[in-house]
């Protein structure tokens, strides 16, 4: 409505009240675009959680052992950034698990990646590969824990060649279709201003599957968070994941809160990390 | 230049489960060194099918593509696989086109540039390829966006730029890598009315400047008219060439105003002479489409 009155700023970015590109809209619902972001009832469920969560532990409505009280959790978290948590750094136990993450994304990528474009553009690697690849995609890491401890035991190698794995089949298939989303006449084009195979491959094939590349390695990050914790739950003794089950058992439900939100918050910040890097890097994605 | 000869090339394309289809039927065209040829014809024609193989993109199912130098004893190559072209010998003084080239440039209707680049960079794809000095392609970039009139657009991503203006900067990243045969298949096809008005003008400039061999596929009957010397009509089922023209209007594009000769009588004429052809094209495709969809 043109004529009406302008929504208070703080309306706006609470996202009670159109802004300046949801106002211009007539349809709204059906077009998510046109849908406002609601933040101020984001920081009411935020807020009504927490004092929840103070209200059932202060009252005694909770047990402890279920769930500890919301000032308990402060103290241990001060606690735990002082004095570490089973003579190891509350900081390493997180670096420890965010390490092998990125040590398996990396070796997964490292190979995975070449052997997505091979199973792309030659048909000897595409028919190799390809069976191993279907059997092995629809199996969850995680059930592959088993039998990679009878392997290599425990100790990080195990860990970090099931991450590796866990990414590895993630980065062939985003690179094989990084390469299968090439656009003919690109390629075309580069043939007639006279490029060699090389050169397609690494000016017009690599630049044109970045996108699909980093969609892979986003998503690898994000399902070896998961598998990590898991894989550090079964067996590890250090990293964020062994350090909820070192706490169960010792009833320290407190701690085991704490690993849980760490968990998260770093999930989060890796997507959105991964986010801003893809921004940066790849700027013309979906542009062609 | 080079010469093009077309020889006797015919495109039969086999569907899994379904008739093969005949989109090109013994095409026979030959294309002086410095011409500039139109073709115009119904929508599945075989105009696209006929730049790809003369491109080197598709093999024809016979007949073959011949690029020959005008001197007398100059060479000439056939095009038939990827790079062999260049240099390849196949009679004693002609090259068969085997494959894509950089002696046969492409222009393509939208979408090829590679938006990971900036402009100046796509135009200098070629060059670099090539392995040219890096001082040689400056110079060839910077004089060709400003033929283009892109200079102060150099340094955007393509993808920022208007259609008009990316197919501008396709025009220029083919010239740079100075090609003897330039293939346009609807390059002007996704642009308004008026842009496209200025962009027939900028081809016939740069035709002018360059003098290349240079094929032109478009839709718009006008368009063929005002920019091809010569002018072929294709007709479908199968896929031949109905009719030619020589026309004088791309040469007397380069002096008087395009307006004042698309408004003449004699390009009206010729324009409704045509037209009506492919109407009547169009009628007898549809007609049959119908007949088979009541039969
Ligand atoms: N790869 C293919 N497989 C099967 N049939 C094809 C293939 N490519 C083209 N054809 C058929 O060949 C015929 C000619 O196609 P072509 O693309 O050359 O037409 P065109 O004249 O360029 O049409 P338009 O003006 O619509 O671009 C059409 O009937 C089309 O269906
Ligand atoms: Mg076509």
């Amino acid at each position: 409505m043109a004529n009406g009155k302008q929504p208070s700023r703080w309306m706006i970015w609470l996202g009670l009240a159109d802004n300046s590109f949801t106002r211009q809209k007539t349809v709204k619902f059906g077009d998510a675009s046109a849908v406002n972001s609601g933040r101020g009832y984001g920081i009411i469920s935020v807020l009504a959680f927490i004092i929840l969560w103070w209200v059932a532990t202060a009252s005694g409505w909770i047990n402890p052992i279920y769930w500890p009280a919301l000032d308990a959790v402060f103290d241990r978290v001060g606690k735990l950034a002082n004095e570490g948590f089973r003579n190891v750094a509350l900081w390493d136990h997180i670096w420890i698990s965010v390490y092998r993450v990125l040590s398996g994304v990396v070796y997964g990528a490292v190979i995975g990646i070449p052997l997505g474009f091979a199973m792309g553009l030659w048909s000897v690697a595409k028919g190799f590969f390809d069976p191993i690849v279907e059997f092995i995609r629809p199996i969850p890491p995680l059930a592959l824990i088993p039998l990679i401890i009878l392997w290599f035991g425990i100790d990080e190698f195990a860990k970090i060649f099931l991450l590796a794995l866990a990414s590895l089949f993630i980065m062939i298939i985003a690179a094989r279709a990084g390469v299968s989303s090439v656009r003919v006449s690109k390629v075309h084009a580069a043939y007639s201003l006279g490029a060699t195979k090389l050169q397609v491959l690494i000016r017009v094939v690599l630049p044109n599957a970045l996108p699909e590349i980093f969609t892979g390695l986003r998503t690898a990050m994000g399902v070896c968070w998961g598998t990590v914790v898991a894989a550090e739950l079964v067996a590890a003794d250090r990293g964020i994941g062994s350090m909820i089950m070192i706490a169960k058992n010792f009833l320290n439900t407190d701690i085991v809160v704490i690993g849980i939100v760490i968990i998260g918050l770093i999930g989060f910040a890796i997507e959105i990390l991964m986010r801003m890097l893809e921004r940066k890097l790849i700027p013309w994605r979906g542009k062609g | 230049m080079k010469a093009l000869s077309i020889k006797d090339v015919s495109m039969v394309f086999t569907v899994p489960g379904g008739d093969p289809v005949r989109a090109l039927d013994h095409v026979s065209l030959d294309l002086q060194p410095g011409e500039l040829m139109s073709v115009l014809g119904p929508s599945g024609c075989g105009k696209t099918t006929l730049l790809n193989i003369v491109a080197g993109f598709l093999s024809p199912t016979a007949g073959r593509v011949v690029l020959q130098d005008p001197e007398p004893d100059g060479a000439a190559s056939v095009v038939t696989g990827p790079g062999a072209d260049r240099g390849m010998i196949a009679d004693t003084d002609a090259s068969v086109v085997k494959g894509p080239g950089a002696e046969r440039g492409m222009v393509f209707q939208q979408g090829a540039l590679f938006e990971w680049l900036t402009v100046e960079k796509n135009v200098a794809f070629g060059p670099k390829m090539a392995g040219k000095p890096s001082s040689d392609i400056k110079a060839t970039v910077e004089h060709l966006l400003e033929t283009v009139g892109l200079q102060d657009f150099a340094k955007k991503p393509v993808y920022q730029l208007s259609g008009g203006m990316q197919q501008r900067v396709a025009l220029a990243r083919c010239l740079a890598n100075d090609p003897e045969v330039i293939l346009m298949d609807e390059p002007l096809g996704a642009l308004d009315a008026l842009t496209r008005e200025k962009m027939q003008g900028l081809v016939l400039r740069l035709w002018d400047e360059t003098r290349k061999t240079i094929i032109l596929i478009t839709h718009s009957v006008e368009e063929a008219l005002f920019l091809g010397e010569r002018l072929i009509v294709m007709a479908p089922r199968p896929g031949r060439i109905e009719r030619e023209y020589r026309l004088p209007f791309a040469k007397r594009g380069l002096n008087e105003s395009p307006r004042d000769i698309k408004a003449s009588p004699d390009f009206i004429e010729k324009r409704e002479e045509i037209l009506s052809m492919i109407w009547e094209m169009e009628e007898e495709i549809m007609g049959r489409a119908e007949g088979v969809g009541h039969g």
